[in-house]
Parts: C-alpha cells; structure tokens; sequence
C-alpha cells in the first residue's frame, strides 16, 4: 500500500515547523492578499450546488490563475509542481480566510483533489510537470473517464479498449457519470489492454483529450434537471503511448489510487480542497431556515428534527476528522474512508427527508415560495440517492467495511482469475 | 476511544483495563446482581487508590492527573468502565466533585468533602431528578427556607444513584431567591432513603424525601449567584462520561458480536460471509465510528472548558444516546434467540446503555437542547 501523502495531526506541523511558515503567519499573509485579490462574494448572487452556469468555467479558471500568480494554488502540492508544498493545517485556514471571497470551487472535484492527487502519486515525471502543474496552474480542467454503461460499481469489468500502435495508443468504447467533463480539457481514462488476462490484470490508466474529432460527448440530464454528468464515446481516438499512466496492465493499481482521492473527496476529507465546497445534494440551506421559512420554529417536534440533523451534521464532520488521523497514523487502512463515504450518503438523506417532512406541502407547490428554496427541497429530493450512489454506491462502501476493515470473507466472483474475454456478460 | 492519547495516557487506560479485568470481570459483575447489586466497598477504594476520584480535583486540593487533562483521563475510566459494565459510584462521585470543585470558589469551603470523596473514604450523589419531573434541574420544587443562619430543606428527589449507599447528597433546591446547591448528610433522621427498581445489572437508585431538614448556612455549594453554572458543569460532566462508557459498552459488544460472526457457521459457512449480516455490520462499524469520533469532541470540550462545550456535549449525547442502544440490539439479533436470554451477556451491556441513554437528557431532550443552543 502506498504511503498518503495527507498529514493533520498537530505532531506533523511541529516537525515541520523550522522549514515551514507557520500555519498563523500564513494566515495572516493569506488574509491580506486575499482582500487584495479576490473579488467579494456577492451575498445576493444565488450559488446553486445542483446547476453550474457555463460563465462559472471562465470564471473560475480566471479565478484559479490568480491564485497561482499570488503563491496559494494548490497548497499541498509539491511546489516543483507549482504547488506550495504546506500542510493541510496551512490549507484550513486558507479554506477559512477564504470563506468570504469567490474562489475557483468548481476545480476541486474531480480536477484537484482526485484526478491530480492520483498524478502526483502514480504520474510520470513528464506528465506531472504538464499535468499536475497545468490543473493547480488554472491552465487546464481534469475529470475521470471511468464508469460505464455496462456496470457501475464492477468497475474492473470495463470494456473500452486501447490498442497499442506503434507510439500510440487507439481507443474504442464508451464512457458514463463523467462529472464535469463537459467543462474539461483531459481525462484520466481507464481502458483495457489485455483481454487474456483477470479482468483486474489487463487494465491501464491512459490520459486522453475531451475534446477530439475521433470523440463525441454528450451531456446526461437528471431527474432534477441538472447536467453535470456526460458521456463520451470513443472511435479510434489516437493518443500518444507517453500518455500511460504506470505501467501498462497495471491500470488497477492507479485506479484504486485515484478511487483513493475520490472516496477522500467525496467524504469530505481532501486535502486538495480549497474554499468552502459545497458538496453535490447538499445545500446551504439549514433545516432550520426551511423551520422558519414555514413558522414551524416553536413547535416542540420541530425543534427536536432540527436538534437532530444538527447533531449528524456535527458529528459527520467529527467522523471524518477521526477517520482522517486514523488513516494517516496508519491506525486505520486506506478503506476506513469507505466509513467517511457512508456517512455522507446517510446524513445528507436524513437531512433531505426532515427537509421535505417540514417544507410540507410547500415543497412541491408554492405561491408565496415558489422561487425560494421550498421549491428547491423538492427537487433536491428528486436526486436524494445520488448521494449513495456517486463515487461508488453504498452497497459497495458497506462490503469494503466489512472485507477492509473488518476482515469479512469476500464475497463470491466468477470472474476471478478468468481471463477476461471468457467472463460471461450481461446483454 | 480517543486515536489521539498520549503515552501516558495509555498506560493509564492499560493500566484501567487490567485493573477492571482482574477485580471486576463480567462473572463478578453476575456474581454481584445474584448478591443484590450495589457495589463492593473494597473495589471502590482501591479504584480511589487509583485515583478515579481525584481527577478532576486541582492540585491545590490535593488531586490532579498525570496527562494534566484530568477530564479525558476519568473518560479514559468511564470507557472501560463501559466496557465490563463495571459497578461503582464512578459517575455520581465525579458529578459530585465537579459540582464542589466549581463552587470552590464563590461559596463556602468544602474541601473536607472533596478530600474525603477523593480518598474513596465517602461517596456521594447529586440528588437532582423529582418524582414525575423530567430533567429540568433550575426549576425543582424541593425547597430550602432560610431560618436564621440555617437553611431548611424540603421535598423529594428520586433516580438517585447510590442514594442507599451515599454519605451525603448534593441537593439542588429552591430558596425564596432562587435555586442553589447544598450538601446534605444521609445520616440525618429527617432524610428517608427508599431504594427503588432499576433497570441496571447493579447499579443502585433510590428516592430521597428531605423532610424538613436543617442544615447550616455552610452547607451551600457556591452560591445562588454560580449555582446554574455550577449545575451546568455538572450537568456536562455526568453526560460526556454516560458518552465515553456507552462507547466503552458498544466498541466491547460489537468486537464480541463481530467474533461470533466469525465462529458461528450456518449452511456450512460463517455468519461473516453472508452479504446480508456483512452489511449490517458495516452500518454498526461506521456508526461506532461516529460515537467514538463525537464523544472524544465532548470530552476534549469538556475538559478544556471550550465555549461551545455544551453543544457539543449535547450532540455527542443525542447521537449515541440514539445509536448505542440501536447497535446492541443489532448485535442481540446477531446472536439469535441466544442474544436475548439471561446467559447471555447481551442485555448486561443494553441494560446499561438505556440507563445512560435515559438519564440526565434523553436524546430527545438533547436535540431540543441543541435547538435552544443554535438560537433556532
């Protein structure tokens, strides 16, 4: 297992502190560039977590480049990488000074936090300088190219496939859920190389262009009317063989790395975060607001669903904090994250259900709120078990816990160590 | 339990655990309800030899901690205890000694009590719950009349922890100006002690009546000016200690549950390899998980005076006052049929999670609380 590069006990900034500026004087240099840089949040634009505009692309790449000119990219990268080699505590209190201010939000997930935390463990060189540097620099936008139609959580069971020709790789097959990619300039695209060996064994991990002739991606509407997702299908697009990721066959290795950085996001726990993220079904909105927004605030039951979803948000943020010291003591393995995963499916849903409990009939019509977020907790419940199912579905976290954590027999696959073109498949 | 202890933290709580291991394994504690419950004299006394009674002393009265976090060490206690369902006055004793090391300050000296506590020599109880009356501890009805330099005090109070074995009561009560603390003796023939049934394996409780009792103006702990904070510390303190030993409770069934999984075979396989079972105990691990994580907050808050100590001491209750009793009887239909009968160590373990989960706020009076403290 590889060694996370994440550290937050309060040990590792002592250790570090004689080459390191300390996390207060950083603070107090950050505050100041920030008012001097950044534009102010603007209270009465509306922020929606469900919908992103297209002008928020511009906006935020514009936004990431300033953060670079001014030395506050990417704070827990490497600075050989145009990071600047801190510590997740310096990256905390950037994430709070910066809480008043616009800031490229939209480039952490997946850009930052998983497909460049991969590269920066499994990349080469070559692909770190233009990769890595490009994503922290707000030169380019990463995203993943990794489920697929033909199943969601078997995800070694993938069917796009490369061929290697000459000192290139040709890719044919299709892509599916790709957050944001519409808005990406590279993926990192898992494929498989070999179909004689295990379907774990035959995959590579290939960075490849979003936007290509030999490519078309297309967006995918939800049931809440967002388009965030895509999908891309691939006829013989041509990538040069440099763009391999590890080695070829390996695939698996990196991707489990890159699932790593995503379970991380997805749980709350990056380090690669900046700013306050919004997180996708989530909401600014408190179950208290939509409480009063209805007048229900003195009503006893009331106040106790509220109390309630106050304590599980509190202890979400707990758990993941917990969590995070045990993996980075080596207490706990990598999968603990699956726990932090959990958490975020089930405490956000009972927050949706009290939500729609109190906004009462004005969740599905409203005069007096029909703009307002009465409306918005409904069709925020549209899209409720997305919270379960992105990032890996629950049911897949639950047996990680349990075969990872707990040491639980695996459970049954028929398709370990068969070479990969004799695994039967659905139609 | 806390991922973060320091070395000698951890010596203590391996030192705890192999103390509580030899002098009060789950036989004894079988043993002891067989006998009447209670708890025996002796072990408690050498627990206070321990120093489970002076940790949230200062050293100025004679107590103190080796780590200097007093608070997260008597948690580190109140865990195991947990985990060996373990009898002894340790939460009154401590609610007790929080109680008059916060009004050290403000009121009369009572540091002969403190001593005496300390030294496991005396155990005492806050005498704060009324019959019929929910937790509502700055409005009681039992009263305390000044007459001259005395104060009289008049009424009942009931859950009363040790109240049949206690030296002395902390009695919250009402005066013409407001609501105070006194220490009243148990020997006094005007106070009548009725034990009464309870859900724990050994654990005691009674009702007190305070019939016309006279106790000197001296008696009062702080003063009516610091009373609320005072019953306030308190308060904190007995509920971030139910969190710790309901955790210690839970993290021991749950490893005895997860062994069981592993040992028990149907169909020729183990429970452990069946998706269904695998699944439950995922939810149980992750919520554990959460328990652990939001006591070490309440606990950290607690003992560092934090401001927003009483939220998080609240969530901490509402969460795994809702949780610990949910995963036990997860792990009882783990079992099957052998989960709910008396041999069985299952229902020691729930019986000790609801007393917790019930007394000094249920969930549900701590979620309201939360409300209040969010200024919804």
């Amino acid at each position: 297992m590889l060694v996370t590069n994440i550290a937050v006990t309060s040990e590792f900034g002592e250790f570090m502190s004689d080459q390191l500026e300390s996390v207060e004087d950083f603070r107090i240099r950050a505050r100041a560039w920030l008012s001097g840089n950044m534009p102010k949040l603007d209270p009465a634009k509306e922020y929606n977590t469900n919908r992103v505009a297209d002008r928020e692309w511009v906006e935020h790449r514009e936004l990431q480049k300033k953060l670079f000119a001014g030395g506050f990219a990417g704070i827990c990268f490497p600075k050989e990488y145009g990071g600047q080699g801190l510590t997740p505590a310096h990256q905390t209190a950037f994430t709070e000074e910066s809480a008043p201010y616009e800031m490229p939000l939209r480039l952490n997930v997946p850009s930052l936090s998983i497909c460049s935390g991969m590269l920066l463990d499994m990349g080469s060189e070559e692909q770190k300088q233009k990769y890595l540097r490009g994503a922290i620099s707000g030169e380019m936008i990463l995203c993943q190219f990794l489920s697929e139609p033909s199943g969601g959580s078997d995800l070694a069971g993938l069917l796009t496939r490369a061929q290697r020709d000459g000192d290139t790789y040709v890719i044919n097959g299709q892509k599916c859920w790709s957050t944001f990619a519409y808005a990406a300039d590279y993926a990192t695209c898992l494929v498989r190389t070999d179909w004689d060996a295990p379907k774990h064994r035959g995959l590579s991990m290939i960075i490849v262009p979003v936007h290509d002739d030999a490519s078309h991606l297309q967006r995918v509407r939800m049931s809440d009317g967002s388009d965030e997702f895509c999908e891309e299908f691939f006829t013989d697009l041509v990538v040069p063989a440099e763009n391999l990721v590890g080695a070829e066959n390996d695939g698996w290795t990196v991707g489990q790395r890159q699932l790593f950085y995503e379970r991380q996001a997805v749980g709350g726990g990056s380090p690669y975060v900046s700013g306050r993220q919004a997180t996708r079904g989530g909401s600014e909105v408190t179950v208290a607001d939509v409480a009063r927004a209805v007048g229900k605030d003195q009503d006893s039951a009331t106040r106790e669903l509220v109390g309630w979803q106050t304590a599980l948000d509190t202890v979400m943020h707990q758990v993941v904090k917990r969590i995070t010291i045990g993996m980075t003591s080596g207490e706990y393995p990598a999968m603990a994250s699956s726990m932090m995963r959990l958490c975020h499916a089930e405490i956000p849903q009972n927050r949706m259900d009290i939500m729609l409990d109190l906004a009462g009939d004005e969740a599905v019509t409203s005069a007096e709120h029909g703009d307002g977020y009465l409306r918005n907790v409904g069709i925020q419940y549209l899209m409720r078990q997305g919270a379960s199912l992105g990032g890996g579905s629950s049911e897949m976290s639950r047996n990680m816990v349990s075969e990872r954590v707990l040491m639980m027999p695996r459970e049954m696959a028929a398709d370990r160590d068969v070479p990969f073109r004799e695994v039967r498949r659905g139609r | 339990m806390d991922l973060e202890l320091s070395e000698d933290q951890k010596l203590f709580r391996n030192t705890t655990a192999k103390f509580l291991d030899n002098e009060s394994p789950i036989e004894k504690v079988r043993a002891l309800n067989k006998a009447g419950g209670g708890f025996p004299a002796e072990f408690w006394a050498q627990g206070a030899e321990l120093g489970w009674a002076a940790l949230l002393v200062p050293e100025e009265l004679g107590g103190g901690s080796i780590s200097g976090n007093g608070f997260q060490d008597l948690a580190i206690v109140a865990e195991e205890f947990g985990r060996l369902v373990s009898p002894g006055p340790l939460l009154p004793v401590n609610t007790v000694i929080a109680g008059l090391v916060e009004g050290a300050e403000s009121g009369p000296d009572h540091s002969a009590e403190i001593e005496g506590l300390m030294s496991g020599e005396s155990v005492a109880t806050w005498a704060v719950y009324e019959p019929k009356g929910h937790w509502d501890p700055l409005n009681p009805t039992t009263t305390a009349r000044k007459e001259g330099d005395n104060y009289v005090i008049s009424g009942v109070k009931d859950r009363v922890e040790i109240g049949n074995e206690a030296d002395f009561f902390f009695v919250t009560a009402k005066t013409e100006t407001g609501v105070a603390n006194f220490i009243v003796p148990s020997d006094l023939g005007s106070v009548v002690i009725e034990p009464v049934a309870a859900l724990d394996f050994v654990r005691h409780f009674a009702t007190v009546r305070f019939n016309e009792v006279t106790v000197p103006a001296s008696a009062m702990v702080g003063t009516q000016e610091t009373a609320p904070a005072i019953i306030e510390r308190m308060f904190q303190v007995v509920v971030a200690l139910q969190c710790a030993e309901m955790n210690g409770l839970i993290n021991r069934v749950f490893e005895f549950t997860v062994q069981w999984a592993f040992d028990r075979y149907s169909f020729g396989r183990p429970l452990a390899s069946y998706q269904a079972l695998k699944h439950r105990f995922s939810d149980m691990r992750t919520w554990i998980e959460c328990c652990n994580a939001t006591a070490d907050e309440a606990v950290k808050a607690v003992n560092n005076r934090a401001e927003n100590s009483a939220r998080l001491v609240s969530v901490a209750k509402a969460y795994i006052g809702t949780k610990a009793v949910q995963i036990i009887q997860d792990c009882i239909q783990m079992h099957g049929g052998l989960g709910v009968t008396w041999e069985h160590d299952c229902h020691l373990y729930l019986r000790r999670a609801t007393t917790d989960r019930q007394l000094f706020g249920t969930p549900a009076d701590h979620k309201r609380r939360i409300a209040d403290l969010i200024g919804l």
